[in-house]
């Protein structure tokens, strides 16, 4: 009996510190947004967590009430039925309510997984600023095409102003992510993904290459600092004014396994972002072939046969459109 | 000469860290101390004519198991490595490419080389046993798929030591792992070496869908069969849909690196994408393959040790099934941040949210089950006890992360590393540990020490929440996974120390497993009922360990939880319902050595294609192709146990009566 | 001898029907019966192992429906196949099923020769299918068009050449039987495997007509 009951303490006292380590750690970046997005995100996380709690509270008190309850003690009066071992109506019930939970829960997501399409504009009287995103082995080019000038690893933006993200990589894929603002999205190379977001007050946000793409992923961090329209007008002309030039050689070496730290670019070559997608679409693949419906006889391949073709569309045809809307910018 | 032997040496082996050298070092050691043993003792024939080449099932499963607890350490051994290097900011303990090289290791040894074995150990001694049959019901194919197994994770296993380990994250996403970005060989030994045992997962997975099918005992229905075989039937239902396309897929890298093909390159025309695309539609798979059996061993548990029937038979049966062609229709999940389009990303949310709803359902099954039982607190009941708050809570995150949207946020990040080792490390290890010490009296005779055992229980669980509750809390402040390294300013520091601290109190928990076994081997009585827990299927109606023909005469079933009936008929001192039988010759397989040398020659192959040294891959196809000549013609494939062997024995093990 | 014939063995005892509990052993069991019985169980594995390659075969061939316009600026389906010689294994390969089939035909007649003669024509006609095949991606390779040489061909030498290795190795299986055959007469291990064998060669006949429609019609239309 001596030893469950020095468990017990060791138990206590250890959730007593994870507790109070919890505490102090909180307002992690999600639940703390600063922009529509990751607000938007907040909002659903603490809906669906409720959601879910509904069912998971009851559950864990459950257990608890019955594995003390019906514990084997010799005096144990509780009810004691070995056969019993099927009950219709409670089979419904517990059938029943997950369904109604989860159909809820599905009404919600669709509608969130809608809106928060990451290539939907946010709404705002201001026009949205463009910046293009590039994933190196292991940094991150940033152009900003209306601007004309180019930054590695840091990024500077006017807050209360939709950012557009235009997306690619000329490397392994990575994955964008600025957790206070919102979710994050893949950078594939041959595609461009397009990601708004948005900062509402000025500050510096902490962004990530969330996805693993080979030995110094790790340092491919970045400060995302969001500032008034006169700090980024005048930031601006300081890079134009003090920079580099990044050219397509000074880019080819750019791009070659490294690591490096904060950088600025006056000026970089045109159409730089186009290229780096068009790279890697190769002659004929728009050539898409959709009769693949003898191939139904496997559920589950075909499933990923139109699904991969679909992802291939789908992306195609924004690549597509990007370009025609980069073509229109630039002239 | 000698230079150039110095460099091959510098080349083929890994050298420059002292790690690496330790582990040469042990592992040397433990080999000439395996060596002597065997050669003092006289025991290289016993090793081989009893193990190495056998055929019965319960020792093939035996041998899984050893096979398993070796990789847990190993695998565990990693997961050390990581945690202390990210115990606190800038430790500069291990440099990054090590890093990634442990957390590959890691990934692929844990689910493919410590769950796959573990379960398809557990599945062998006990699938024949429950369901009244001989053997499986391909005992030489049964034994390939073992020794594939082992050879294939040996393989992959020898890239510590020679080579250099693969690097590209445990499902190696191309283009990271094309030769392009991971020119080594750690690459090529990832793929030959899950090829290969791959190949005999899939051939266990055939066995087990026929044995449990065609050979159960007369009269069992299915809707009669222990909860476990039926487990161990939708898993390997899963098992045969999903690992030809991990066959493929692997395949297809292989030609990418050896042949120069596009398939997944970023140039020539090749879709990386499709890489992602085909791993996971059987990595996803994949992971209710090794959880759909640990829900079949807490069945079995809970209503041993709450003395009751288990509740809701059909609904389980049924939830079991569902989630086995469900678990085909959600691999997109695991990257819905692709950008596929808000159509897709909808649909497959809602089919990774409909996976909850019949998980759930089993999970008020077995609270029902224990509701008017009599709950022992055993080390198999506790395991289950604490599995049902831990699976419930990691279930709940899952469908945190299954909300497509919310997802952008927790993809990559600890939120997910925690959602996914909750599952599990809650689920499928809690289980497999369960199933375990519920089954150790039926393998070896004796049961474990109880005492060890709850200590291990405890450490485990304890060390559970305490190394990964604080892990979503990282999730949700940033922290993304596969980082090595991070700074002060991020705020990180204290809870990853915590969490480090959780995953060395498991690590402890882990090492009072092996002094419960080793102690228990010493000292604990034998078990002369073969029932020691008053079970209530057919495998505790035999002697422990089992005779290899495990049934004398083949039990006749009448009822689910056949045995437990017919106990409480006698205790009430009703007439059994079964006729004696008269003891006949049984038909058994004999030995063979084909599994044991053909998985080796597919080792010397595989090896030969990871070097490109063709003067060892030719040979090794070669001996594989020979191998299944040699089967094809041997006609003389099994023989019969004569009546009065049968009889001494059952009367050897019976003890008097 | 009398005594093992008199017994029924554990596997068939074991494979009663599900649902006819007690079925009593030991009154009309003999070896032949046994071994019918376990051979069956051998058959059943062995339609489980083509489902298995079914998906082997789907994934293969969405791997070519994704990729096979992705041509790199070289050769198409277009300028590459050279259809006469793919009608031509078409028409070999089908009718090998035919004479696998007629082998079959044969061995429940239990005509030996029949069968060990018909085995052999479906072992000539599966040799010169892979002749034909391997004939045909040699002049393709000369023709500069690799498997290196783009995705679509990565491809389509994967997806047709894992037919052509299925099939080869099929043959390689069946020059064996022939061995057995001659050597063991018509018995119930040996015809389960002519069965067996003979499923196999259906199924990658079956296979092929999907390359044939999928690959070759569909590439040069």
């Amino acid at each position: 009996m001596k030893k469950p009951s020095t468990l017990k303490r060791i138990t206590a006292a250890l959730m007593l510190v994870l507790t109070m380590v919890l505490l102090s750690g909180c307002n992690p970046m999600v639940l703390d947004p600063k922009g529509p997005i990751g607000e938007s995100q907040k909002d659903l996380i603490y809906i669906s967590t409720l959601l879910c709690a509904i069912i998971i509270v009851p559950v864990l008190i459950l257990t608890v009430i019955i594995v003390w309850r019906y514990r084997d003690k010799p005096d144990n009066k509780a009810g004691y039925a070995p056969k019993w071992e099927h009950s219709t109506k409670l089979e419904v019930i517990w059938w029943g309510i997950p369904i109604i939970i989860i159909a809820v829960l599905a009404v919600v997501t669709v509608k969130y997984t809608y809106d928060l399409e990451p290539s939907k504009a946010i709404e705002s009287e201001k026009e949205p600023l463009t910046i293009e995103v590039t994933s190196l082995d292991w940094k991150w080019l940033f152009t900003y095409p209306e601007q004309g000038i180019a930054t590695v690893n840091y990024l500077k933006f006017p807050e209360d102003r939709p950012i557009k993200f235009k997306l690619t990589s000329d490397a392994p894929m990575n994955s964008f992510w600025i957790p206070e603002l919102g979710g994050q999205i893949y950078t594939m190379s041959g595609m461009a993904m397009t990601l708004y977001l948005q900062a509402d007050e000025p500050g510096v946000y902490y962004g990530a290459g969330a996805n693993f793409s080979g030995e110094h992923f790790g340092k491919m961090r970045f400060d995302a600092t969001a500032i008034s329209d006169e700090e980024f007008e005048s930031w601006v002309q300081e890079v134009k004014g003090t920079s580099e030039i990044l050219t397509q050689d000074g880019y080819n070496k750019l791009s070659e396994q490294s690591t490096v730290g904060e950088v600025s670019y006056s000026a970089f070559p045109e159409g730089l972002f186009d290229s780096i997608v068009m790279k890697y679409v190769t002659p004929g693949s728009s050539g898409h072939h959709h009769g693949g419906e003898e191939e139904e006889k496997e559920g589950e391949s075909a499933e990923a046969q139109q699904q991969v073709d679909q992802n291939k569309m789908s992306m195609d045809m924004e690549t597509n459109e990007t370009n025609h809307e980069n073509h229109a910018d630039h002239q | 000469m000698l230079d150039n032997i110095k460099e091959f040496a510098s080349e083929f082996f890994v050298t420059g860290d002292p790690l690496i050298y330790g582990a040469d070092v042990s592992i040397g050691l433990a080999m000439i101390a395996i060596i002597t043993v065997l050669t003092y003792f006289k025991k290289w024939g016993w090793l081989w004519r009893e193990w190495l080449t056998t055929v019965d099932h319960k020792r093939v499963g035996i041998m899984y198991i050893i096979a398993s607890i070796l990789m847990l350490f190993r695998g565990g051994v990693d997961a050390l490595l990581m945690r202390t290097q990210i115990a606190l900011p800038d430790i500069q303990f291990l440099e990054a490419e090590h890093y990634n090289q442990i957390f590959t290791t890691h990934g692929v040894i844990m689910i493919l080389f410590m769950a796959m074995p573990l379960m398809f150990g557990l599945f062998n001694i006990v699938v024949p046993l429950q369901i009244g049959a001989r053997d499986v019901a391909y005992p030489f194919l049964n034994s390939l798929s073992f020794w594939m197994f082992f050879f294939g994770a040996m393989l992959f296993n020898m890239s510590f030591v020679i080579g250099g380990s693969p690097d590209a994250g445990w499902l190696s996403y191309a283009p990271l792992s094309e030769l392009s970005h991971s020119p080594g060989v750690g690459q090529d030994f990832y793929i030959w070496g899950i090829q290969i045992s791959g190949i005999g997962s899939l051939a266990t997975g055939i066995n087990f869908i026929v044995t449990i099918l065609k050979m159960r005992a007369p009269g069992m229905k299915l809707m009669q069969m222990p909860m476990f075989s039926w487990s161990v039937l939708s898993s390997c239902v899963t098992i045969i849909f999903a690992f030809p396309i991990l066959t493929v897929t692997l395949a297809l890298l292989f030609l990418d690196r050896y042949l120069g093909a596009h398939f997944f390159t970023l140039d020539g025309g090749g879709n990386p994408m499709m890489y992602v695309n085909l791993i996971w539609m059987w990595g996803h798979p994949e992971v209710y393959i090794v959880v759909l059996p640990a829900f079949g061993i807490f069945s079995e548990v809970v209503a041993t040790f709450s003395k009751k029937k288990l509740f809701g038979y059909k609904s389980m049966v049924f939830a079991m099934m569902i989630i086995s062609v469900l678990s085909f229709f959600t691999w997109l999940h695991h990257f819905f941040t692709m950008g596929s389009g808000a159509d897709v990303n909808a649909f497959f949310a809602i089919t990774t949210m409909l996976i909850a709803i019949p998980t759930g359902v089993k999970i008020f099954n077995w609270l029902f089950t224990m509701f008017r039982g009599r709950i022992t607190f055993t080390t198999p009941m506790l395991w289950t006890l604490a599995f049902i708050p831990c699976f419930v809570i990691g279930g709940m995150t899952g469908v945190l992360l299954s909300v497509a949207p919310a997802d952008f946020q927790f993809h990559n990040s600890y939120f997910l590393i925690a959602h996914f080792h909750q599952v599990l490390i809650g689920g499928v290890a809690f289980g497999y540990f369960a199933g375990l010490s519920y089954w150790w009296p039926k393998m070896f005779g004796f049961k474990l020490n109880e005492k060890l055992g709850k200590w291990a229980f405890w450490l485990w669980n304890i060390g559970f929440y305490v190394c990964f509750m604080p892990q979503y809390f990282l999730g949700l402040d940033g922290m993304t996974r596969r980082v090595s390294e991070y700074s002060w300013d991020m705020g990180w520091g204290p809870l990853n120390l915590v969490s480090t601290i959780g995953g060395f109190l498991m690590g402890i928990g882990f090492l009072f497993q092996v002094w419960q076994i080793a102690h228990s081997i010493k000292f604990m009585e034998r078990d002369t009922t073969g029932d020691p827990w008053n079970g209530r299927t057919l495998e505790w109606s035999i002697p422990s360990p089992a005779p290899l023909y495990n049934f004398a005469t083949l039990p006749q079933v009448k009822d689910q939880d056949d045995w437990w009936e017919d106990k409480q008929r006698k205790q009430q001192g009703l007439p059994s319902l079964k006729t004696p039988q008269p003891i006949e010759p049984i038909h058994m397989p004999k030995n063979s050595a084909i599994p044991f040398i053909k998985s080796l020659c597919w080792f010397v192959a595989g090896f030969g294609f990871v070097f490109d040294w063709l003067f060892f891959a030719i040979p090794g196809m070669i001996g594989v192709l020979i191998c299944m000549l040699v089967r094809s013609f041997s006609y003389d494939t099994d023989y019969y146990i004569p009546v009065d062997e049968v009889k001494r024995t059952e009367a050897a093990l019976r003890g008097t009566n | 001898m009398q005594e093992r014939k008199m017994r029924l063995s554990p596997r068939e005892a074991a494979h009663t029907e599900v649902g006819h509990g007690g079925h009593s052993a030991g009154h009309h069991g003999h070896d032949e019966h046994h071994e019918h019985e376990h051979e069956s169980l051998k058959t059943f594995g062995f339609w489980l192992f083509l489902m298995t390659d079914c998906i082997l075969f789907a994934s293969l061939f969405a791997c070519y429906l994704v990729l096979h316009g992705n041509t790199n600026g070289g050769p198409t389906a277009e300028e590459l196949f050279e259809m006469p010689g793919v009608i031509a294994e078409t028409f070999i390969l089908l009718t090998s099923s035919f004479t696998s089939g007629l082998a079959v035909l044969a061995m429940h007649k239990k005509n030996l020769k029949g069968l060990i003669t018909w085995l052999a024509v479906t072992v000539l006609l599966g040799a010169s299918f892979i002749y034909l095949e391997v004939d045909e991606f040699l002049k393709m390779v000369h023709e500069g068009a690799t498997i290196s040489t783009s995705a679509f061909l990565s491809s389509f030498f994967t997806l047709v050449g894992t037919h052509g290795l299925h099939v080869s190795l099929g043959l390689c299986w069946m020059i064996g039987l022939i061995f057995q055959l001659k050597r063991h007469g018509i018995t119930p291990v040996t015809m389960r495997k002519v069965n067996v064998i003979s499923l196999y060669w259906h199924f990658l006949d079956v296979v092929w007509i999907f390359v044939f429609t999928i690959v070759y019609m569909m590439g040069v239309m």
